[in-house]
């Protein structure tokens, strides 16, 4: 590294660098809406870090990154470094960059945020993963490294796979992603849109994990194409269930299944996996009509107005709560509203009508006041009697949640579940020897962090389970 | 090759059998079920019913019909070529009873379709017979098949080039009324699964019908496969693709599966005109 001037004193008071954004009149494409720190924002947003010496956002990371030591990096202008610190704990600061909720953990946590705003500790991850994307394709280059060590499974390639994939390769285990789709990525890929997450971004940083020596099979359904049990018999020595919250919630009203009328599932779909923003030149079409109504309150209600959005129609979302209640990011909201999404608080759909060709044309919809907050402590929303009234819509995505899907439990009648969700202990076990489960699959729709956090934390006690005295297997390094 | 091509008919024009190796669908699959295939890198994901199997060659074979752009990507492909993705063995497989009257219903590409599902009624120990429509006789698929591994088969066709004059549904009633049998299945196109639930309802039947929605994945994640049954809605890729045939809701299964229509078209007239080749067969 080339000598460094003496590094400048932190100064916490310098104003929290805003996250340069396209412009909304350019919002027609899926091109990524935010754009990352100038490199003389990172600067000082870098320096606005005290280097506490008891760093309390490290212990609130879900992956623990050394985010003091990484921030001291990119203090001295070393970004390869910085990358290099957060991947000692994490392979994806691309992703985890850009849909982390910062907000809940380490910039909560962050002591600036005390007096001064927090430390925008996500945008300066984010800073630190583009700029080693040079430094990236030479991590990636060459032969992929050959682990020798026991077999283990992990079903389904999304968040909690991943990174327990990332540390079970570095203790030499050899890793089989198993995925049922044809991409690799899991909600990453086909519920997280373009434009919060460029897909080269993501492929880039699956891609190292293919050269850690991760290997992935795509198009493979475990519980179809092979039980858990077949698994156990073809030499995988233990398996972790990341399968994901993929069974979407329905409205539940009449008129659901005219044409035009989706889940957000499906529509996010068609658009982030399978391209249909590109028909045809892709070949999977989506309908977006005049106006769609989005209904529901989290991210994935943003994400699917958001795309609406981009394909030309007026777009509004729904939801039965009022704007305090909204589960999205408030970035994800104020980029919707930028947008053009409108927002109808407090009503809720009660039926969908059609044309007689079977399309979406209306929706009738129901004013919602808010009671007494039920045991959770929010206000549940009920009904005004006579309170109904129709707006036109010829595209309706339903965005109301999602459980666990259920295709591998029905297959392994042996998994104790609750309520759809598989039942594990403390250290990630199921109620099958030498099988472990977490993210969306256990805790039903959550966020991409926790399911990391999970999957680390298997990942742990499948070292455990299968190296009783701790060992890596041979392998010095990684 | 897994996914790899090693026998590729014309059973009839526009319509393909195509061998493909995949060792572990063919150790699992049972009838009735389905893959999920990708022809090529750029295709979109369409299901395709399991027709049979062969140990030996670790494949299975399904039957194709070109009428859109990806069935006719997939019979573009010739022996030796694979496919880019095969998913699968998808659905719940075929209920399959014992010791009944049975009654199979046929309509088109469905015969091939239809033929695992007979052959397993038999095997279960139940009296088959088996009802088959095509358009004319050259259109006829899969009688030998049929014959030998299910039993007697009667075919009806639309311009009585062969057969029975009419429709497979006309032709039932020919043969059959009420209390004649005591279950049955039918698979074809639409508005013929339709005739032939009205047909039976009140024969004492249970008919089972093998619906091919509008899919995406395949796995109960997109929704996109729902059909209305009785009172429920269902996912066909999850909870069928079998249904009791008397309680679907064939009119709502048409409006969805046709939704797409004139997105198809474009797609096709798009694919024609900068792929060329492709829609020669």
């Amino acid at each position: 590294m080339k000598p460094s001037p003496p590094r400048p004193k932190p100064d916490p008071k310098a104003p929290r660098q805003p996250l340069p954004l396209l412009d909304p009149a350019l919002r027609h494409t899926p091109a990524e809406v935010a754009l990352g720190f100038t490199g003389e924002q990172a600067k000082i947003e870098a320096l606005r870090c005290l280097q506490c010496q008891k760093p309390t956002c490290i212990d609130a990371c879900p992956l623990n990154i050394d985010i003091k030591r990484f921030i001291l990096r990119m203090v001295d202008g070393d970004y390869a470094g910085a990358h290099e610190v957060i991947s000692e704990q994490s392979p994806f600061p691309g992703v985890c960059g850009r849909v982390c909720q910062h907000e809940l953990f380490c910039e909560e946590a962050c002591i600036v945020g005390r007096r001064w705003d927090p430390v925008a500790i996500g945008a300066l991850e984010r800073f630190a993963a583009d700029h080693a994307r040079l430094r990236m394709q030479e991590l990636v280059k060459g032969e992929p490294r050959k682990p020798t060590g026991p077999k283990v499974a992990l079903v389904g390639s999304g968040p909690a796979s991943l990174i327990a994939a990332y540390d079970l390769v570095r203790l030499n285990y050899r890793v089989t992603i198993f995925e049922a789709l044809h991409r690799l990525g899991g909600v990453l890929a086909y519920g997280i849109p373009n434009f919060r997450l460029p897909r080269e971004i993501l492929h880039e940083e699956i891609a190292r994990l293919q050269n850690l020596g991760v290997e992935f099979v795509t198009s493979f359904i475990v519980g179809k194409s092979a039980t858990i049990e077949e698994l156990f018999e073809e030499g995988y020595e233990a398996v972790f269930l990341g399968t994901g919250a993929g069974l979407p919630y329905l409205m539940e009203i009449p008129g659901e299944n005219l044409a035009g009328v989706y889940t957000a599932n499906e529509f996010l779909t068609r658009l982030n996996l399978m391209e249909a923003y590109r028909f045809p030149e892709r070949p999977t079409p989506v309908h977006v009509g005049k106006r769609t109504v989005v209904v529901g309150g989290g991210n994935s209600a943003m994400d699917a107005a958001r795309w609406a959005r981009r394909l030309g129609s007026e777009t509004t979302i729904l939801y039965r709560r009022g704007r305090a209640e909204l589960k999205a990011r408030i970035e994800e909201i104020k980029h919707a509203e930028e947008e053009g999404v409108r927002f109808e608080f407090l009503a809720a759909p009660v039926a969908l009508y059609g044309d007689p060709h079977g399309f979406v044309t209306a929706m009738e919809c129901i004013r919602m006041e808010l009671g007494e907050p039920d045991e959770s402590g929010r206000r549940s929303p009920a009904p005004i009697p006579g309170s109904e009234y129709r707006i036109p819509a010829e595209t309706v995505v339903a965005a109301i949640g999602q459980a666990p899907n259920p295709t591998l439990q029905r297959v392994t009648p042996q998994l104790h579940t609750r309520r759809g969700k598989i039942v594990i202990d403390e250290a990630g076990r199921t109620s099958m020897n030498l099988v472990f489960a977490g993210g969306d699959v256990v805790r039903g729709g959550s966020t991409v962090i926790l399911a990391m956090k999970d999957g680390r934390a298997a990942a742990a006690a499948i070292h455990r389970a299968l190296s009783p005295n701790g060992g890596n297997h041979d392998q010095p390094d990684h | 090759m897994i996914n790899q091509i090693i026998d590729r008919r014309e059973l009839a024009p526009a319509v393909t059998l195509l061998e493909v190796v995949a060792p572990r669908i063919q150790r699992r699959w049972k009838a009735g079920q389905f893959v999920i295939v990708r022809p090529t890198d750029h295709s979109e994901r369409i299901p395709l019913t399991i027709m049979d199997s062969s140990p030996e060659r670790q494949s299975i074979s399904m039957v194709v019909q070109a009428v859109g752009k990806t069935t006719q990507e997939t019979v573009a492909l010739q022996c030796g070529e694979a496919f880019a993705d095969l998913a699968g063995p998808l659905g719940e497989p075929a209920t399959i009873p014992a010791g009944k009257r049975v009654v199979c219903l046929a309509g088109g590409v469905g015969v091939a379709e239809l033929l695992p599902v007979a052959r397993a009624y038999r095997d279960a120990g139940n009296q088959v017979i088996v009802l088959c429509g095509a358009r004319s006789n050259e259109y006829r698929i899969l009688d030998t098949e049929l014959r030998a591994g299910a039993g007697p088969v009667h075919w009806a066709t639309d311009d009585g080039s062969f057969g029975f004059h009419g429709n497979v549904v006309a032709l039932l009633k020919t043969l059959a009324g009420p209390g004649a049998f005591d279950e049955g299945h039918v698979i074809g196109p639409i508005p013929m699964m339709k005739a032939a639930a009205d047909a039976t309802r009140d024969w004492h039947l249970k008919l089972y019908a093998s619906l091919n929605p509008v899919m995406i994945d395949g796995t109960g994640m997109c929704g996109g496969c729902r059909v209305t049954v009785g009172d429920s809605v269902k996912f066909a890729c999850v909870d069928g693709p079998e249904f009791d045939a008397h309680r679907v809701d064939f009119d709502e299964l048409a409006r969805r599966n046709g939704a797409y229509r004139t997105h198809e078209r474009l797609a096709l007239e798009h694919g024609n005109g900068c792929r060329i080749g492709l829609d020669v067969r």
